[in-house]
């Protein structure tokens, strides 16, 4: 084989090796893995269930968010819906949004979610499911709480809330001692 | 000559008539092989989990409305994204996905095609290279040189 060839036949075998190699630590350093408290909350922008507007979670930088995953299909969403909407009332004058993020869903099934809880928080449709890597969601119900300043704040609640977790959390999003 | 036409158009349309069947009439079981349910990553004829049982009862509906198996799956697509799909879609970007392994394939048979051509050609060289007294023929101009030199020497 002549050495021009040779080499580059080499180069190109390292080449791709490099490239795999490159990959690899790309995927360990940046893992789809739930972000720690304290750390800015993965910013999204996603179509609004009902108008189709685009809402972007940075939207809502200067408030508390409490951002809820959830799919119709999930049981335990439907217990949880009536406690999100009452924090929601409670709440959204005192500088608290709830936001919703429905995912791995049909869209018609979503909205009859929505009219069936009678949910008048925002809710979001993630189609793709681009927010549930970057936030670790691995299920449904996930709950992450948001501070004014667009931080991850409080606990993660992967699973149904409870009265207690809103309540709590919301005071934590809210600089409020707990 | 006209046998073997004969012979390649009915093969042709042995493999396109099912194709173009199942495009138009689907079946239930075999979308249930060709779509991944979005919450468990396996193919929906082997989930259970709630959503695969809702796409399932989609299915159901659009086959009975009539729909094609293109229609079906591109609304599932335009619901879930394409990662819903068990094969890539053979068109844009996805396409390298069925375009590189044939390719990585036709290269691989090249190089080997390429490797045993060259060992092939040094093995012959290696056999007749020997004269008939078993020595190696020198290059031609260091045999011509050789024969200047002789040359001078006798002389």
């Amino acid at each position: 084989m002549p050495g021009r060839l040779r080499i580059a036949l080499q180069a190109a075998a390292v080449l791709v090796v490099a490239l795999l190699l490159a990959l690899l630590g790309w995927k360990v350093f940046n893992p789809d893995e739930a972000p720690d408290a304290g750390r800015p909350a993965p910013d999204f922008t996603l179509p609004h269930l009902n108008s189709g507007e685009q809402v972007s979670l940075a939207s809502f930088r200067g408030k508390a968010v409490v951002l809820n995953f959830w799919a119709s299909w999930c049981g335990p969403c439907k217990d949880e819906a009536p406690l999100l909407e009452s924090a929601w009332n409670r709440y959204k004058d005192q500088g608290v949004v709830v936001l919703g993020v429905d995912a791995q869903d049909f869209d018609v099934d979503a909205q009859r979610f929505v009219d069936r809880a009678g949910i008048t928080y925002p809710v979001v449709r993630d189609k793709h499911g681009s927010t549930l890597g970057h936030y670790g969601v691995t299920g449904f119900p996930e709950t992450w709480f948001i501070d004014a300043q667009g931080r991850i704040v409080g606990e993660h609640v992967a699973g149904p809330l409870t009265e207690e977790d809103l309540e709590r959390n919301i005071k934590i999003a809210l600089g409020q001692p707990a | 000559m006209t046998r073997k036409l004969l012979g390649v158009l009915v093969l042709a349309l042995a493999v396109v008539a099912p194709a173009a069947a199942s495009e138009q009439n689907p079946t239930l079981p075999e979308l249930e092989r060709e779509l991944i349910c979005p919450t468990c990553h396996e193919t929906l004829a082997a989930s259970t989990s709630p959503i695969a049982e809702r796409m399932r009862a989609f299915i159901r509906a659009r086959i009975a409305a009539g729909d094609t198996k293109s229609e079906i799956k591109d609304q599932l697509v335009e619901q879930f994204g394409e990662s819903v799909l068990a094969a890539p879609p053979k068109s844009g970007f996805n396409l390298l996905a069925w375009v590189l392994p044939l390719a990585g394939i036709v290269l691989a048979a090249g190089v080997v095609g390429f490797l045993a051509y060259r060992w092939s050609r040094s093995r012959k060289a290696e056999e007749s290279g020997p004269s008939a007294n078993g020595r190696f023929s020198l290059d031609p101009e260091l045999e011509r040189r050789v024969d200047e030199e002789l040359a001078r020497y006798d002389a």
